[in-house]
Order: C-alpha cells, then structure tokens, then sequence
C-alpha cells in the first residue's frame, strides 16, 4: 500500500509534466531555481565540514529549526498547498490507517520542497564527516528531522483544511502573504544587521533550541562529535517523542476530518444593501464603475494591489535611508500611477466568461472601457496625488514639484487609456476568479509576456514628452521644463485617455465575441 | 411551425407576425471538428420551444450564435426580424439569456449582480429598485439577497443567472440548461413563472436533457443530434403517439439493449 501511494505520487508529478509544455517550462524555471538553492546549501554545509565544531552545530541546528518553521508556517499562507494527495480522496478506500500515514509521509518527499529539504538534511552528515559516532548520528538526526518537517506540514494542512476551504479564510491569507513578500527586502536587511551586531549570542540560541522539539534533531551529530553521548541520548529522545507525537495529532486530526468533510458554506444576509450601485449614477457606464470599484476590494485579485500601494512608500523610504539619497522618492508617484493603471490592462480578462453578461446585455464597448477606467481613476487619483506631494514635506525640494505632478498624471491618464485599448482586445493568463493572486493562472505564457512587454513599451513611448521634460529638468537644473511639464502630462494625458477609451470601445463593439471566446478558453 | 429548411420560401409572409427566433444555416467549426452544420429553426412567438439532444450535439453552440456571444462561421439568426449580427445592440435588448457554463460576477451580492443586469441594460434605477426584490422572492432567493453570489449553491447560482436573464422583460427568452442542479420546488416555480410569461405572449427556448420535462412544459421541440436538426415542430407531432424519451432514443440512435455486466448480477 505504502509503495502504491508512493507510485501514484509519481505518477501525479509525471503527468503535471505532460500537460502543456507551458507547465512544463514552469516546473523547469521552478526547478532550476531551486536547484540553485540547494546547491548553494549543500555547497555550505560541505564546507562547514572544515569549519569549527562550535560553528558547524550553531549553524546546522539553526538552519534545522528554521526549515522546521518554514514547513510549519507556510501552509498557513499558501492556500494553493499541494493537495494532489488530499486525504480526504481516500475516505471511500478504506487504507488501514498506519499505511496510509507511512504512505502519504513518504509521499511528502516526492516534490520539490520535500527532495530538497531530504538532500539538504542528508548534507548535515557530510559536516560531521569527522567521527563514526558524529556521522551515525548526523545520518539519524537528517533522517528523523526531514520527516518531522514533513508530518508537521501535513499535521498543520489537516488541522487547517476545513478552515481553508472557506472563502473568507481564503481571500484573507492571501492578501495577508503580500505584506512579507513586498516587505521581504527591508525585512531580510533589518535581521541581518541585527544578527550581525549579536552574532555572540547565537551559539548560546543554538544551545537552547537543541533541545526543544525544533532542534533536537539536528543537533545529534555536534553532540556526538563532541563526545556528549548523554546529551545526545536525551535529545534523540526529545525527537524521536517529537516525530511520535506529530503522527498522533495527524493521525487523530485525519480521524476527525475523514469523518466531517469541510463545510464551505456562509450564512445567508438578507436584502437591501445595494452598495455603490445605488451611489453612482444609474447609466451603464456608473454600473459598469460601481462592480468594477466593488470588485477592487471584494476580490483578493485586485485588493491584493491596494495592499501593496501603502508598502510602497515603506520601501522606497527604507531604500532612500539606505542609500542617503532621498532622489528615489520621487519616482514613487510615477512608479505607482504606472502600476496602478496598467492592472486594469487585464481586466477583462479577470471577468473571465463572466463577461457574457456585458456581451449578452448589448452594452456599448465605449460604456464598457470608460466604466473601468473611471473606477481605476477613483482609486488611483487621490494615491498618486497623495504620494506626489508627501515625499516633498521630506526632501524639501519643492521645485521638483510641478515636475513630478505632470509626469505622474501623464502616466496615470496614458496609461489607463492604453490599458483600455490592451485589455479590449488581448487576453492574458491570469489567476481565475476564486484563485489565489499566486496561483499559477492557467494560458498562453507567451501571449502573456508578449502583451505586457509590449503594452509597456508602448506606454514609455507614449509618454515620452513627459519623461523628456523631467530629464531637462535633471540635467539643466532649470525649473521651467517643470512648470511645462504640469501642462503638458494631465493634457497630453487626458488626451490619451480620451483616445483610448474610444479606440477600446471600438475594438469591444466589433469584436466582443472574438474576445469573448477567447476567454471561454482560459476558464 | 416548419420545418425551414428551405431558405427562401420559408420568409414571413406580410401579415403574419414575424418569429420570435428566426435562424437559417447556422453553422461552426472548432478546429477540425464540426459543431453545428447547417441548423434552421423557426421558433413561433408565444411558443414554449425545447431543444433536445445529446452531449455534444450542438445546442448551446446554436444558442450562443442566436444570441450573439458566438460569431457563427456561416447562416443568420434573426430576432423578431432584427438580425443579431448586423444589428447587435437592437437586437440583444429584445433577449434575454442565460447561458450555461459561464461565470457571474460572483463577488457581488444577488440583489447586486441582478440589479447590474438591469443597469448594464439601461434601465432606470426606481424599476430595477422596485423589480429586482419581487424577481428574488419569486425564485425563493429573498433570504440571501445579500450573500455574496460566490457563497451561493449551484442551484441558487443558477436561479440568480435566470433572474439576471429577467429582470428587463424580454420578448424572448434563451435559457441553456435553466434546471440543472435546481431543487424540485425551485423548478415548479420556475416552471410557474416561465408558463405564465409564455401566456402573456412571451416566446421560451429552453435546451434540457431531460426529455419528461420538455413533453410536459413545452409547445414545441427540436431534436439535435451532432449538429443537425432531425425533427422540429409542436411535441405531439414529433413524438407521434410514444414517448419523446422513446422517439428520442429512436432519432438518435445509440439506444443499446442491456446485456452483458452479468458478473454485476454475481455479488
């Protein structure tokens, strides 16, 4: 049985290969880049093999308790966790239960995460290459702490999977995993310096997290070659109780679970609420408005960006201190006018087939265009206004004022009418409606990366006066071409933006079927 | 009703009214494979008309080119006698559809996303405001106005889409599978609410797999089978004194006798 699940494991992997070659070049991608990164692991700790004993444990145990947090931790926030092996699809199989957790346990290392965290351990027994007792009990402690890895991600799934599985836990977790994610720079930064001042201090963390459930395992081996044989009984103890314990709550948590399928339901609210439609005006353009600027905070896919936008500043803030200079704030209003506007470059796409309803309705492409642009100015406008003005009350050269506002404007007009242009007539893959922001969409990788880079290319051209303007301003110190630019960007812009919604209506009315059937295959 | 296959001779003639669904020589190909090839159907104004046929027979191929979300390869479909491909836009506020297999904007509330239909239709806000709660209760929605329609079961997914499909009071109805996955009660009050828009001179289509449904609820019915019309006209023509489950089977073939599986009989 186990070797049964172990084959349909592989067999699982193998056929997510053959799907597309698109898939195919992902996986390659993903897998090269963890390659990269385990090679770069096991490269380290080969060399810790000539390194001082005291060093070797400080780090194995450490890098050991971190990799256990990892797998701890990360299910939390992926809701797209690996399933293909979903407990519950056994219910109606009747397994006998230690087949079926010895079998899904080993099946945890079919994968990438799982063969890299089973190579990286297995090198801890290449940095205690130094004694017959330190090797056994390295080879022992990679063996018992890969494993604990992997039923602790598995304990903490099960716990979490009727949790998961309703929506609202869903849409949080996976606006919530922006935060680090954009944060992570600063983050990685802020901890190394911190390390860096107390670096004396952590042989002495090491010490104390060997012998909690997070490092004993790793650090079997240091003891050993140390000549602590009852340091390193007690702790093989403290693991082997540690993995013992994990495969109980699993075992327990799957019992309960098997037993009481996840209930995704919500409870039902009553009428009467009509929210923006009954603010905006009653046209096709301000209800076309009021579900896109409904969808920019009820859908993750979109309020995922409004996340993002107030770490912007964070960023850019942390970087300037850095760096001394405060010249990258002023690029944070462009920067963001820009981002903000070319998301709604796949907004129809976004619908999805939803978009029969637009297309049945018979409603005007140029409705259609100008309702979301118009939802995307209304969020967009007071940020980008918001962040041109703010970093000044910290540089204090307010005569890059106008300067900054007429390049930010212009990006944010041109590039809202080229997104309505881009998004009437091509599609790109995105995550579908429901998915996780992170979910690998399903589409055309090539269509995708061509649209976007071109559509930007396209949009540096267009606005190429305004940028021109902020160069002559850099170079000449004059702040005339500034108070130029303070025309010229919200003119040229709205111009643009006129053009653009006009031109992707146009497109919409004699293609709106053709687009249409384009994203009935990507549903 | 005739069966027109016959282009020209089959045009309304003057005085008498137009069809409500009017289509000639429709056809699509996807690829090699040929989905609809050739289909005319007249549907009477004030009929109840079913479409029956097999997976894959073509159905809502047909539906989604007589309602303008497929741009057929040849043929043309005529609504009232307003042509859905060369006048989209008059001929779209006549229909209403529901088309099967496609997502709703489903981060909107019911009341939300039936109340959008209306307005994407031009609809002033005081009729979609005074529609939309009776169109809720009369399909049992009213307790779940506000729930999010992603938080909606199946069947419920599938009455917001026909209330969708309502709220503008078309002349002509296109509904694809309108009770797939729809409770028992659900359906009767569907069927209620459909039978008394027909009576009032409103013209149904419905496809549907269920061949009992269609020989109680519909006037007429069309077979499909791999995307040609075998048989069209009022249901007591076309069953011809069986069934219409039988005279299905007969039509399409396919029917097998059972045999074989005896080990199923072994235990």
């Amino acid at each position: 049985m186990v070797a049964h699940l172990l084959s349909l494991k592989w067999r699982l992997l193998l056929n997510g290969f053959k799907r597309s070659p698109g898939q195919l070049i992902g996986m390659a991608i993903g897998g090269l880049y963890a390659a990269g990164t385990v090679l770069t692991l096991l490269v380290g700790l080969v060399a810790l093999r000539w390194a001082d004993a005291e060093i070797a444990q400080t780090v194995v145990v450490l890098g050991g308790a971190l990799a256990m947090l990892g797998w701890l931790v990360v299910p939390f926030l992926v809701s797209a966790a690996d399933m293909t092996l979903d407990p519950a699809r056994f219910t109606t199989s009747a397994i006998p239960a230690p087949q079926l957790l010895a079998g899904l346990a080993l099946a945890g290392f079919i994968g990438l995460p799982g063969l890299s965290t089973a190579l990286v351990s297995l090198a801890t027994v290449a940095s205690w290459w130094r004694s017959v007792p330190a090797v056994a009990g390295a080879l022992l402690g990679a063996a018992l702490g890969a494993l604990s890895c992997v039923v602790l991600s598995k304990v903490v799934t099960t716990a979490t999977a009727s949790l998961a599985s309703s929506r609202r836990y869903k849409d949080v977790s996976s606006l919530v995993i922006f935060v680090p994610l954009v944060l992570m720079g600063p983050v990685v930064a802020g901890v190394a310096q911190g390390l860096a001042g107390s670096s004396d201090y952590l042989p002495g963390l090491a010490k104390v997290i060997s012998w909690t459930p997070l490092g004993a395992a790793w650090s079997l081996g240091g003891d050993l070659e140390a000549g602590d044989a009852g340091a390193a009984g007690l702790k093989f103890l403290v693991a082997v109780a540690t993995l013992a314990g994990l495969f109980l709550c699993w075992h327990l948590l799957l019992q309960r679970a098997l037993v009481t399928p996840p209930y995704a339901g919500g409870t039902s609210r009553k009428g009467g609420r009509l929210g923006l439609f009954a603010l905006l005006p009653a046209t096709p353009t301000g209800a076309v408005a009021a579900r896109s600027l409904s969808y920019w905070f009820r859908d993750p896919r979109y309020a995922g960006s409004l996340v993002v936008v107030p770490l912007l500043p964070v960023i850019f803030l942390f970087s300037s201190a850095q760096s001394g200079s405060y010249v990258m704030l002023s690029v944070l209003a462009p920067m963001t006018a820009f981002l903000l506007a070319w998301s709604i470059s796949a907004d129809t796409s976004y619908d999805n087939t939803a978009f029969a309803l637009h297309l049945a309705a018979g409603v005007r492409g140029i409705h259609d265009r100008l309702g979301r642009a118009l939802a995307c100015l209304a969020i967009s406008l007071p940020v980008v206004l918001l962040f041109v003005i703010g970093p000044f009350f910290i540089t204090g050269d307010w005569a890059w004022l106008p300067n900054i506002m007429g390049l930010s404007l212009g990006m944010l007009f041109t590039g809202l009418g080229l997104s309505s242009v881009v998004s009437a007539r091509y599609t790109v893959a995105v995550p579908l409606p429901g998915d996780s922001p992170f979910k690998k969409p399903p589409g055309n990788v090539a269509q995708t990366l061509a649209v976007q880079f071109g559509g930007m290319g396209v949009l540096l051209l267009l606005v190429a006066p305004e940028l021109g303007l902020t160069i002559a301003q850099a170079l000449t110190g004059n702040p005339v071409p500034g108070w130029i630019n303070l025309v010229v960007g919200p003119v040229l812009g709205l111009v643009l933006f006129a053009v653009g919604v006009r031109l992707g209506g146009k497109w919409l009315d004699a293609r709106g079927p053709e687009l249409f059937a384009q994203l009935t295959v990507n549903r | 009703m005739t069966d027109a296959s016959s282009d020209p001779a089959s045009v309304p003639s003057p005085g008498q009214p137009a069809p409500a669904l009017s289509i000639r020589g429709l056809a699509k190909r996807f690829g090699g494979k040929i989905a609809v090839d050739g289909i005319s159907l007249d549907v009477p104004a004030g009929s109840f008309y079913g479409m029956v046929g097999p997976n894959g027979a073509g159905k809502t191929t047909t539906l989604s080119m007589a309602t303008g979300l497929l741009r057929p390869d040849f043929g043309t479909a005529l609504v009232h006698g307003t042509d859905v491909w060369s006048e989209p836009l008059e001929a779209k506020k006549l229909m209403g559809v529901l088309p099967d297999g496609v997502r709703l904007f489903d981060r909107l509330t019911g009341e939300q996303l039936v109340s959008y239909a209306g307005l994407l239709r031009g609809m002033d806000r005081g009729t979609v405001r005074s529609r939309v709660p009776e169109l809720l209760a009369a399909l049992d929605l009213g307790a779940d106005a506000g729930t999010l329609v992603v938080d909606y079961s199946a069947g419920m997914t599938k009455k917001i889409a026909l209330a969708s499909a309502l709220i503008h009071a078309p002349r002509l109805l296109v509904l694809d599978e309108p009770f797939e996955s729809v409770d028992p009660v659900s359906a009767t009050n569907i069927r209620g609410i459909l039978d008394s828009y027909v009576a009032s001179g409103g013209t149904v289509i419905v496809s549907s797999h269920v061949m009992d449904l269609v020989q109680r609820m519909c006037s007429h019915v069309a077979v499909v089978a791999a995307g040609r019309v075998l048989a069209a006209g009022p249901v007591d023509e076309v069953r011809n004194g069986s069934t219409l489950e039988d005279r299905f089977v007969d039509l399409v073939g396919g029917g097998r006798r059972t045999e074989g599986l005896e080990w199923l009989r072994t235990f």
